[in-house]
């Protein structure tokens, strides 16, 4: 059934894409998006049917030596939360961009379109399939490839617009280097362990942990030299601090694309990555300190940028990539099941903010600056109160200490909690972080529906004359995220982020006592015991069982010393409520700037004027890159050209044969005046004197 | 079948013969039976070659198909294949066909640019089989002339400066080869091949004008085969020939050079270098390793700046080579697997982009990358095969450009991560000049005059670009259709080496390993 799950979008692909001309560009659409929801369906069956984690092998792959690789699914709890997020929300995508990709000002009438964008996006979600299903290394670098190469079709699907193609470029190479430090990851780990299948790897890390590595002028502790390379991968694939400058551009691409890709799935695969090698990582202690440090100014970083911003599509980009940043503190303290949680619901209401804002844009003849925008509210109401749902979501909106709420406030309260449990200096820079950028999170999200649906209309007449609600086509996968941003916080909060055996139970993994049962005697599980007594111990009573199982049993792995989700768990009233009040602030401060007295943003900006730039031209990075990077690369390319082939190589050539040129040059003009045979029997004569010559000489 | 490998040597040949001999006059159809002729002749060569692969037993590691006869003067004619070099015959024949039918709007001096291809083949696939040194000697040599003539005749207007350079290069490699075959044939007294593969060279440390040579005679002789051999990769810095004659060279030219020709200098490591002069290889390796690196980096900065397509795509092809040539001194089943299977593909990828450079040169006459821009407006099954070559030279999972790179940087992360951590930077800089190149052609809007009128792929190129698509992408996603048959051979090789390695320094190598 998974295989059909990952073909599905595939077959897809190639019959809408390369025989649309055939069934009609309609025909291949629906197809295409049929084929999505069957996937889909499939998905949610599996979700809830998903056993102990097993694989299913399809097709031999590489084969060279001990590096062997097949086409293989695995599946367990991780692939199907996955499978469930992806063919969801592109499911819906699919059935959006009837209405949203129907006409399309970036081509001229008659060109066809349609079909070669559902071709893509079938594509895409094929590939991130294969990702999330991959059982070794080397097949979840092809889905990553993969998904970066839809990323890139479709990014620059407006192959007119210049824009379109510098961002989509753009894209394709931060993801390299990203890919760049994965592939090294890869090498290194078959280096270490002679093998890439994941189980291989899981079963290896408590070795890994012990062992150094010799990498360039040192030796590194194995396991944190190859997660951190593992997460370098990563930081490019979820835009993470210093390789986040491609996200931003990427609104380039169509708004559905936006919502599917760089929203919901692909950037996610990062965070599915750390967790996937959740076993790897807890061994890895000082690559998580990392990673938190990352997420952590991420989160942060990203927000302060999101505060400024004009274009609607940028504000909901940065704060995806805030968003991200969230995701890797929890995996980073390791609380992998927390990142996973917020990646579900973040899916939800992300996928559904920027729909919604593609339903805005349709409605209002393709106008992304918000400022041109105000008092849509009743010109589109579905829309409006679509948008308003996802902004509570993401806010986080929801009664505090009682677990109700909207989907966002308790996924995004389990990270929380989880960075002050960490315990560690990264994790307490992480909680504060994140508080902050929960603050900043519910100004611009506020700002963004203020200045959209609130006020007196701006800009130009005609388009507000004309603004009007999308198609129903549109509306109806709207509504149905919607669900799923107000809900799936509440209902998946026990198998995420509940009690120690609820998690367990929810991602297969024995817990400590039984894990003593079952393989008594081993030294690794009397230390599982001493750590699950020694919880018990801290717990005060409480009847908490500590997580136990070898690493790559289960979908998660949680070392020994793992206390994180207990220890959370018992966090203070105030760290708990702290996301809460940093909400209010932040919506507080939007009512009152744009709300209230709308002039005083634009007194903000003229006295603040360098830190109002900075923010707006996105901390300088562009620049900063451009100018270390990219024109220098340039100039060594063609300093490499003209100075050390043309003048030194060459030149050093030409001198040598100074001499001999004129020769050649009379052979060649008789060679143009039409004597081939001439040549061939010079040829013949040319082997017979060489044989003869070797034997005489042999001889 | 006892002559078979005489028979797809000698096909092409045949043909070309009768196209001397039979063909007269220079009229519309006289051309167009030429062209059918070599197309036909072409064709079952590689219908017969099918037969080789499909007889090819890859679990016997030694050579098969063996055919001897002697010769003029007491040489011998000597022919065979085996698990590294059958596939590179496949590639060859399987490749001819294309080419030919690259050439169909070809006007000029039709039969005798015919024959120059038919006889190309013929010397070509005599490299990949000759089993005996002079036989080997003669059929690379020989190789370069059809292709100096081919440039020189059928090139652009500065092909004589390419020509001379291309030529001034090989020859002075091959020089050096011809003395170092010459003292290999007075020291083992054959020039047997499957004889010399088991004789052992002298190693001991040699002192020549005051230098201290390790490795002693192998070392040299293996420099003297490396001078030639780097040539023909080509390495870096001896690679600036490349650049050139393709840029002159004819479409169907630069496909044959790049796909078939490049390899041969692969193929004379893996025949010659390794197995003969292992101590040599192991002494050299590092400095090979950063000769490479270097290449794959250089190269594709060079590659970033160029304003001609198709000296960008002939510095790519110098940066996938270097892979080839780091794989290969890894001496490691994946480095080995890789590096073979990295020509192969390239056979593939490279052939089809300087077909895809052709597609648009005979249209517009022109090459210049600034000359283009928003062809997917009128062009969009071109779009696609541009696309789909592009990523496989970038080297995307799924093509056949990933396996070899991944599987020669996976082999030498275990020799010497310096070189794996630069030579793997080269898959940043592909992916730059490669999107680079095919935003600055395909991408934005269609706005030059002098393009509103071009036209899509015909019927023709279509079924060109169809069976390159067809290869790249199977073997991107069942390369164990190549492994299988190079594995065997390839592990016997490794055997050979290290056992070679061991009886040159016992003690050390065995320290070594008990360290492991």
């Amino acid at each position: 059934m998974t295989a059909i799950i990952l073909f599905a979008p595939l077959v897809g692909a190639i019959i809408c894409g390369l025989f649309w001309r055939m069934i009609g560009e309609r025909a291949g659409m629906i197809t295409a998006t049929g084929l999505l929801f069957l996937a889909c369906f499939l998905s949610w069956i599996v979700f809830f049917t998903v056993g102990e984690p097993q694989s299913i092998t399809l097709l031999r792959w590489i084969d060279s030596g001990s590096l062997v690789a097949d086409w293989a699914i695995r599946l367990d709890r991780l692939t199907a939360i996955m499978l469930v997020v992806v063919t969801t929300v592109s499911a819906f995508v699919h059935l959006y961009s009837f209405g949203y990709m129907d006409h399309d000002i970036n081509f001229p009438e008659g060109e066809p379109y349609k079909a070669r964008f559902f071709a893509f996006l079938s594509l895409f979600s094929f590939a991130m399939l294969a990702l999330v299903t991959a059982d070794n290394l080397v097949q979840m670098f092809f889905g990553w490839e993969g998904v970066g190469l839809a990323s890139y079709l479709l990014i620059g699907f407006y192959y007119r617009k210049e824009s379109a193609g510098e961002a989509a470029m753009k894209a394709f190479i931060v993801n390299r280097v990203g890919d760049f430090g994965f592939a090294l990851g890869i090498a290194g780990l078959f280096f270490m362990v002679d093998s890439v299948q994941l189980n291989d790897v899981f079963a290896a890390a408590p070795t890994l942990a012990e062992s150094t590595v010799s990498f360039l002028w040192r030796d590194w502790n194995a396991a944190n030299l190859l997660a951190f390379l593992l997460f370098v991968g990563a930081m490019g694939k979820s835009a993470q601090f210093f390789l986040h400058t491609w996200l931003p551009d990427a609104m380039e691409g169509p708004t559905p694309v936006s919502a599917l890709i760089h929203a919901a799935t692909m950037v996610t695969a990062g965070v599915f990555l750390v967790c996937r090698m959740s076993p790897l990582m807890e061994y890895a202690a000082d690559t998580r300190t990392f990673i938190v440090y990352i997420g952590a100014i991420t989160a942060f970083f990203a927000a302060t940028i999101g505060l400024v911003q004009n274009d609607i599509k940028r504000v909901i980009a940065y704060s995806t990539c805030s968003q991200l940043g969230y995701m890797f503190v929890a995996a980073g303290v390791g609380m992998y099941s927390a990142a996973m949680f917020h990646l579900l619901t973040h899916a939800f209401f992300k996928a559904m903010l920027f729909l919604g804002a593609g339903s805005v844009i349709h409605g209002m003849h393709h106008e992304q600056d918000m400022r041109n925008y105000g008092g849509l509210k009743a010109k589109l109401p579905v829309t409006y109160w679509i948008m308003m749902i996802g902004t509570l979501a993401i806010t986080g909106v929801g009664i505090p200490l009682t677990g109700i709420g909207f989907a966002g406030f308790i996924s995004k309260d389990a990270i929380i909690e989880s960075a002050w449990a960490g315990g560690t200096t990264a994790s307490s820079f992480g909680f504060w972080m994140l508080v902050i950028a929960a603050a900043f999170t519910s100004f611009y999200s506020w700002r963004l529906m203020f200045m959209t649906f609130y006020g007196k209309p701006k800009g130009d007449h005609h388009t507000h004359e004309h603004a009007h609600e999308s198609p129903r086509v549109m509306l109806i996968p709207l509504v149905a995220l919607a669900f799923g941003a107000a809900f799936s916080g509440m209902i998946w909060h026990g198998s995420f982020f509940g009690h120690t055996e609820q998690v367990a139970r929810f991602f297969e993994i024995p817990l400590a006592a039984e894990a003593t049962a079952e393989t008594n005697g081993a030294v690794a599980t009397e230390e599982h015991a001493e750590a699950a007594t020694e919880g018990h111990g801290a717990d005060a009573g409480a009847q908490h069982e500590a997580f136990g199982g070898a690493p790559g049993q289960g979908a998660i792995f949680f070392g020994p010393d793992n206390h994180v989700l207990t220890n959370a768990h018992e966090a203070p009233v105030w760290v708990k409520v702290s996301p809460f009040i940093a909400m209010l602030l932040g919506f507080g401060l939007s009512w009152l700037f744009y709300v209230r007295s709308p002039q005083l943003p634009a007194q903000l900006a003229k006295n603040q004027p360098v830190l109002y730039r900075f923010l707006l031209n996105k901390w300088y990075f562009d620049e900063i890159y451009d100018a270390i990077f990219v024109r220098p690369v340039r100039a060594l390319g063609r300093l490499l050209w003209k100075r050390g082939d043309v003048s030194i190589i060459d030149g050093g050539i030409n001198g040598l044969a100074m001499g001999i040129i004129p020769y050649f040059t009379r052979l060649a003009g008789r060679a143009q005046s039409g004597y081939i045979f001439h040549y061939a029997a010079a040829m013949v004569v040319g082997i017979v004197v060489l044989v003869t010559w070797m034997s005489i000489v042999g001889n | 079948m006892q002559n078979l490998i005489s028979i797809i040597i000698f096909l092409p040949l045949v043909a070309a013969l009768i196209l001397a001999f039979f063909l007269k006059g220079d009229d519309a159809a006289a051309r167009r039976n030429a062209k059918w002729l070599a197309l036909i002749a072409t064709s079952a060569t590689f219908l017969v070659s099918l037969f080789l692969l499909f007889g090819f037993d890859p679990s016997n590691t030694g050579f098969q198909f063996v055919e001897e006869r002697d010769w003029l003067l007491g040489l011998h004619y000597k022919m065979g294949v085996d698990g590294i070099s059958v596939l590179f015959v496949m590639l060859t024949t399987f490749l001819m066909p294309i080419t030919i039918g690259a050439c169909w709007n070809v006007e000029v001096r039709v039969k005798e640019y015919m024959i120059a291809f038919l006889v190309l083949e013929t010397l070509m696939l005599g490299v990949f089989t000759a089993l005996d040194l002079v036989l080997f000697y003669l059929f690379f040599e020989a190789g370069l002339i059809p292709m100096f003539l081919i440039i020189g005749i059928w090139g652009g207007p500065n092909r004589i400066y390419a020509t001379f350079k291309f030529f001034l290069y090989t020859f002075l490699g091959s020089l050096l080869m011809l003395v170092a075959m010459i003292a290999m044939y007075v020291d083992a007294g054959t020039t047997d091949i499957p004889t010399l593969l088991a004789h052992t060279f002298a190693s001991d440390t040699l002192s020549v004008l005051g230098f201290q040579v390790v490795g002693g005679m192998q070392t040299i002789l293996f420099i003297a085969f490396f001078a030639s051999f780097a040539v023909k990769m080509p390495m870096w810095p001896v690679h600036t020939w490349l650049p050139d004659a393709h840029v002159q060279a004819p479409t169907a030219g630069s496909v044959v050079l790049a796909a078939i020709l490049l390899k041969m200098g692969g193929y004379g490591f893996l025949r010659f270098s390794l197995p003969m002069f292992p101590v040599g290889s192991e002494v050299m390796s590092t400095f090979v390793f950063w000769l490479s690196a270097i290449a794959i980096v250089y190269a594709a900065l060079v590659a970033l700046a160029q304003e001609d397509m198709k000296k960008l795509i002939a510095y790519s092809s110098v940066a996938h080579m270097g892979y080839v040539t780091m794989g290969i001194f890894t001496v490691s089943q994946q480095g080995l697997d890789g590096a073979i299977f990295q020509m192969l593909s390239h056979g593939f990828v490279a052939g089809a982009l300087f077909l895809v450079v052709g597609v648009v040169y005979d249209r517009m006459h022109t090459r210049d990358i600034t000359a283009y821009g928003g062809l997917m407006v009128r062009m969009p099954a071109y779009a696609l095969v541009f696309m789909v070559f592009t990523m496989a030279n970038v080297g995307l999972p799924g093509t056949s450009g990933f396996i070899g790179e991944f599987l020669t940087l996976v082999a030498i992360f275990q020799v010497n991560t310096w070189v794996a951590v630069v030579a793997t930077s080269g898959v940043i800089f592909s992916a730059c000049y490669g999107l680079w190149l095919y935003r600055k052609v395909m991408l934005g809007d269609l706005i030059k005059e002098s393009l509103k009128t071009i036209k899509d792929l015909s019927a023709r190129e279509k079924a060109i670009f169809a069976p390159l698509v067809v290869m790249t992408l199977w073997l991107g996603v069942y390369p164990s259709v190549v492994t299988n048959v190079i594995g065997p051979s390839v592990t016997s090789l490794i055997g050979q080496y290290e056992t070679a390695l061991n009886d040159y320094q016992p003690d050390v190598r065995l320290a070594q390993s008990g360290d492991n």
